[in-house]
């Protein structure tokens, strides 16, 4: 026993010539890397053993992405080494980090959406046999022996873009699997699949793993690495601050290392006797659209932050958007404070006092190029200019009154929005509406992306508003532990319809989380 | 996807169904010698289109070849009288290589730069054709100077009829040429690692090099091609109308990108294909050359590629808002 | 060491005006050095500030396109149709006396008629972008073939010629001592400045440029607002057009085809971003003015027109380059 403990220990030293197998499959020993004189990546070491489920925890920009990056060949280093099976890596280019057998499994997937599940499940062993001519009866034989090594059920001769989410990763974890893929690094895998979706992921994941292939699990969902992971390591600003077994971690432990602060929430509590006489601000009879909405009668009283949860496609972006004026031609009533209003277009929706803050932050909600100003004044320009011309001194205003309140780290309004850090983006993206009036809130995914220290800001902000302003907010998460907690009320949703109401006070997360498992 | 949705499909029955109502209006339009006339106008739009087709699958789009293909052109006709060369096949070897080093240029600007290929196009088109017209020289080359060989292999038919009053027509065999191109890239697009890389650069860059691709050898093999293409027409063209006219092909980059867009190729790219680019530029030769038949002013033959392309562009939009739906 | 960066990005975005100034005023030299008793003449740049104006309006025409990320292929067709269509009308109401000396009133419908002509050309082109959602470069690519075709039908080929002395004081005449091209470009160039910083129609294109779907989920009248950016290319294309039939006394469905590509060419040399967000009526004028001081040194040296074409190409790809490396190490 000693003596294999001491081997373990001695490990490293004994990798002349690759003639001791090592247990490690790669190993980063002290690697640097910086962009411009800004440093992404400091003295880092990170071992991965075969066959583990290692979770790589960290904040947004802390240097996750970078670090996939210098594992899959995509960024050279500027200082300390790789050793893959213990052998040290001179070079190693996308290529030669293929043929070692990592696969990078991006969240956007890296599937081409103009060919077929066939075509891009066979790509890359054609690619790695370097292959001139290519044989599509071979490529059938090749996809039909990815997705049968998968156990999943997949049209071959489907075009991928016509694949859901979940099928478009199905599509690319065989695909990875067909490389003869020895590390398969998971780049957020759960951001877009619903509960019932991730259990199949994880299931997948972990029978990937009884065939002695390592994965490693890039997340920052804390209660998913517990879940799957046997080794965490934790990395917050380029640096590794914790590393060790699952077992020794719990969600603050992990939430410490990642912020390097203590965060603790307490249940949201709507103030009914302040509130509770006035109208619904926002009431719906029977609001229908084609299939995806079915007879919503959804109400939302001031102050009250309801949570909408279901699995993805369950219709609860749809209903955001018609609430939004986003689809035109849906049937039923709206009522705005008690009064009906037709919302055919967004401007109906802001003109009853309704905001949207929308699902991908990057691509629906910022003008990334452009300064913070314009950002958060791009609701009010025809306010700001009642005649002809922009009132530049009330526009400088209420800019800076939105960057102070929100609590925005900036040293200036000019600032572009892209060198901002997600939740500041994301306080950005709800001052906007702040400065409308907006009198029903309406959130879809509203942390997604954003680190957890933001992530307790941004909902402390919106409590607040909920609570000292009146502000009736809608709330859609797949989160659970964020409805819960930041929700008085939670409905979830499924094939466009309600199927269930409860209070949050008389609820848990795992009660919920079992519900959306069972909806099918 | 079942035959009918094919869009290949969809612009045969588009044609036949143009075919028929010409053919109604003038039965002159089916007599074969009107038929000859017409795949032979398809010969040099159709090279010219596959090197465009190449380009718009990748994404991009190339206003340049024109400028190419008369440089091409221009300079191997110059080259063959200088020398006194009569031979056919060095010299349109030598027309694809230089269509093919001035495609470099533009693969070297798009890739190292990743500068929208539509503004590269438009920087080395005027730089070929300025540098041609400004430097080389400006007059035509007649059919008294030009090369005997290349004017004797464009003559060549395929069939020969005589015509009741005894004229000759026939069928150019220069239509054999056109479909052999045709074949072989349809062949590289379909069966080869590099033409489906092409595809893949087209449906999603930052992916293909993902996965391994080698983007700098897929886009200089574009946009080479394209010039090779393009060249390699521009000589054919000289030995077709027996005149080398370093003004030639201007304002020929509309109708030709007219003609890919009409075949269902995607300018966001990731589709298209050889067939339909073939259908669309039968499509585009046979509206522009049976106005006269259809008893229309010439004049207004460009509001009527106008209005094609603005038609074909709409329908094409609106398919992929519903396929995206 | 976030203020720096913030400082250097500011640094940055003046780095491109200053960058073009430099470059004019190194062509100034360079040519001056080249053949001063020539260059340096009054004449020489009384006669640039009677020609660039066409050019300038044109390429702030391209630029207004490309602010949405689209680009405007028409401009030229819609300028020469503009032309076009006013001397039609100048000949159908020309009196005995000849077109010379039509009245005041006439010639005002006629700029009625260009400027018209460019307002619902340009909204053709942005109603068939917004509303039947055809890509930029092939909706205009069309509707080019098109106003290119309409000039023809309308002309039958040849030029009009002949047109209002009043119309001719548009592209020929002096206000103040200066060219009135050159002054109504200024007017204009100011105006639209204006436009773009200060109203609502041009901070939304800005933005809409920036991220189409971010300003559809902003409440952004996005299909209104582009729709309007390419009435406004149009109505400065026609005025373009104006110019160019006043200077010359005549209109053709194919003059100033070269100008396209240099109008692309100067929108992007003037630090417009091609795929939107980004672009700036200073930076268009400096490059104009950098451009025409380079092609009227290059004529004064006799280089012919066509070597002017291959250098503006030379230039294009120049720029490209430039900004690309530019970019790298920021």
């Amino acid at each position: 026993m000693g003596a294999f403990i001491l081997f373990l220990k001695l490990g490293p030293l004994f990798h002349v010539d690759g003639l001791v197998m090592s247990e490690n499959f790669i190993e980063l020993r002290n690697v640097r890397k910086e962009f411009a004189g800004v440093v992404a990546l400091n003295d880092l070491s990170l071992t991965i053993r075969k066959g583990e489920i290692h979770c790589l925890a960290g904040e947004n920009g802390s240097g996750k992405s970078t670090l996939i990056k210098v594992m899959s060949g995509v960024y050279q280093p500027d200082g300390g080494e790789i050793s893959i099976d213990g052998n040290k890596v001179e070079h190693l280019s996308p290529m030669a980090s293929i043929e070692h057998g990592v696969q990078v499994i991006y969240q956007d997937f890296s599937l081409f959406g103009n060919l077929t599940v066939a075509e891009n499940l066979a790509m890359n062993v054609q690619l790695r046999e370097q292959r001139h001519i290519l044989n599509w009866r071979r490529m059938r034989e090749i996809a039909k022996e990815a997705v049968s090594r998968l156990g999943v059920e997949l049209d071959l001769d489907t075009d991928v873009e016509k694949l859901s989410t979940a099928g478009k990763q199905l599509v690319a974890i065989a695909r990875a699997l067909m490389s003869d893929a020895r590390l398969i690094i998971m780049d957020e895998p759960t951001t877009a699949l619903t509960g019932k979706e991730i259990e199949t992921l994880f299931r997948i994941v972990r029978d990937i793993q009884s065939r002695g292939i390592a994965i490693l699990f890039v997340s920052h969902k804390m209660r998913e690495m517990l879940e799957i992971s046997d080794h965490i390591t934790v990395i917050r600003n380029g640096e590794k601050v914790a590393d060790g077994p699952t077992r020794d971690f719990d969600e603050a432990l992990i939430t410490r290392h990642m912020t390097g602060l203590d965060i603790i929430s307490e249940p949201y509590v709507w103030d009914q006797a302040q509130y509770g006489s006035q109208p619904a601000r926002v009431e719906t009879q029977n609001l229908s659209f084609g299939s995806d909405l079915d007879n919503i009668n959804l109400s939302v009283r001031p102050g009250e932050i309801v949570g909408v949860s279901g699995l993805l496609g369950s219709g609860r972006t749809e209903l955001a958007l018609a609430l939004f004026g986003m689809m035109p031609g849906y049937s039923g009533s709206i009522a705005i404070s008690g009064q009906e209003t037709k919302l055919a277009t967004p401007q109906d929706a802001i003109h009853a006092g309704i905001a949207y803050v929308p699902e991908d932050r990057l691509s629906e909600g910022l003008f990334l190029t452009q300064g913070i100003d314009r950002n958060i004044l791009s609701t009010s320009y025809e306010k700001l200019a009642p005649g002809l011309l922009i009132d530049q001194k009330k526009a400088e205003d209420w800019v800076d009154t939105m960057i102070r309140d929100m609590q925005i780290a900036t040293p200036t309004g000019k600032k572009l929005v892209k060198e901002l850090s997600g939740g500041n983006q994301q306080r950005v993206v709800i001052a906007r509406w702040l400065l409308t009036n907006a009198k029903f809130l309406i959130l879809n995914g509203p942390t997604v992306g954003v680190d957890v220290g933001s992530k307790a800001e941004i909902h402390r902000i919106i409590r607040e508003l909920a609570q000292k302003e009146g502000l009736a907010v809608l709330m859609i998460s797949d989160d659970v532990p964020e409805l819960v907690h930041n929700c008085n009320r939670i409905v979830l949703m499924h094939r466009g319809a309600f199927v269930e109401e409860m209070a949050s006070a008389e609820t848990s997360e795992d009660q919920i989380s079992d519900k959306l498992k069972n909806l099918t | 996807m079942t035959w009918f949705q094919k869009s290949e499909v969809v612009i045969a029955g588009i044609l036949v169904l143009a075919m028929v109502i010409i053919g109604l209006v003038n039965p002159a339009f089916w007599s074969l010698d009107n038929m000859f006339s017409l795949l032979r106008s398809n010969v040099i739009i159709g090279i010219m289109a596959l090197g465009v087709l190449l380009v718009m699958i990748s994404g991009g789009i190339d206003v340049s070849f024109p400028a190419f293909a008369v440089a091409a052109m221009y300079l191997t006709v110059k080259g063959m009288i200088y020398f006194n060369y009569d031979g056919v096949l060095l010299p349109f070897v030598a027309a694809a290589t230089m269509g093919a080093l001035f495609g470099c240029l533009n693969a070297f600007f798009v890739y190292k730069f990743r500068m929208i290929p539509l503004i590269v196009t438009l920087g080395t088109g005027s730089m070929v054709r300025g540098f041609l017209l400004g430097v080389v020289g400006t007059s035509m080359i007649n059919i008294n100077k030009m090369p005997d060989a290349l004017i004797e292999f464009g003559k060549s038919d395929i069939v020969n009829m005589v015509k009741a009053d005894g004229s000759t027509y026939g069928l150019t065999a220069m239509i054999l040429v056109y479909v052999g191109l045709a074949i072989a890239l349809h062949l590289v697009l379909r069966h080869t690692m590099i033409g489906r890389g092409v595809y893949a650069l087209g449906g999603d860059p930052e992916a293909a090099s993902r996965v391994g691709f080698n983007i700098r050898k897929i886009t200089f093999f574009i946009y080479c091609v394209a010039g090779a293409l393009a060249g390699f027409a521009g000589l054919l063209h000289s030995g077709m109308i027996w005149l080398a006219n370093p003004r030639d092909f201007v304002g020929l980059e509309l109708d030709v990108i007219a003609a890919v867009v009409l075949g269902g190729a995607s300018i966001f790219g990731g589709r298209g294909s050889v067939l339909g680019t073939m259908l669309g530029v039968f499509m585009l030769v046979m509206v522009k050359n049976s106005l006269i038949i259809m008893k229309i002013d010439t004049t207004w033959q460009r509001v009527v590629v106008g209005v094609i392309i603005v038609i074909a562009t709409a329908i094409t939009a609106w398919r992929d808002r519903r396929a995206n739906a | 060491m976030k203020r720096q960066m913030d400082f250097r990005s500011l640094l940055n975005r003046d780095n491109n005006i200053v960058q073009l100034i430099a470059m004019t005023i190194l062509i100034f030299v360079v040519m001056t050095a080249l053949s001063p008793d020539k260059f340096l003449r009054y004449y020489n740049f009384e006669s640039i500030t009677y020609i660039f104006p066409e050019l300038g309006l044109l390429s702030i025409a391209m630029m207004i396109a490309m602010l949405t990320g689209g680009i405007d292929l028409s401009v030229i067709g819609i300028a020469n149709l503009s032309g076009i269509f006013a001397g039609v009308m100048f000949k159908k109401f020309a009196t005995d006396a000849g077109v010379a000396d039509t009245g005041f009133g006439i010639v005002l419908l006629g700029a009625v008629i260009a400027l018209g002509t460019g307002l619902v050309a340009g909204a053709l082109n942005g109603l068939l972008i917004t509303r039947l959602k055809i890509t930029p470069i092939l909706a205009t690519l069309g509707t080019g073939q098109i106003f290119t075709g309409l000039a023809i039908v309308m002309t039958g080929g040849p030029a009009i010629v002949g047109f209002p002395n009043a119309w001719a004081f548009i592209g020929n005449g002096k206000i103040l001592g200066l060219a009135t091209p050159f002054v109504l470009f200024i007017v204009l160039a100011c105006l639209i400045a204006f436009i773009l910083r200060r109203t609502t129609f041009g901070i939304n294109l800005m933005l809409i440029g920036t991220n189409p779907k971010a300003a559809l989920f902003a409440g952004l009248k996005r299909e209104k607002m582009v729709l309007m950016s390419y009435m406004l290319t149009g109505v400065m294309a026609s005025i373009a057009g104006i110019i160019l039939s006043g200077r010359t006394n005549a209109a053709k469905s194919d003059y100033g085809t070269s100008y396209l590509l240099q109008a692309v060419l100067i929108a992007v040399l003037g630090g417009t971003n091609p795929a939107g967000g980004r672009g700036t009526v200073l930076g268009v004028s400096i490059a104009v003015t950098a451009l025409m001081l380079l092609s009227s040194g290059f004529q004064i040296l006799r280089f012919s027109n066509h070597l002017i074409d291959f250098i503006w190409g030379v230039f294009l790809l120049l720029v490209i380059a430039i900004n690309a490396y530019k970019n790298r190490t920021r």
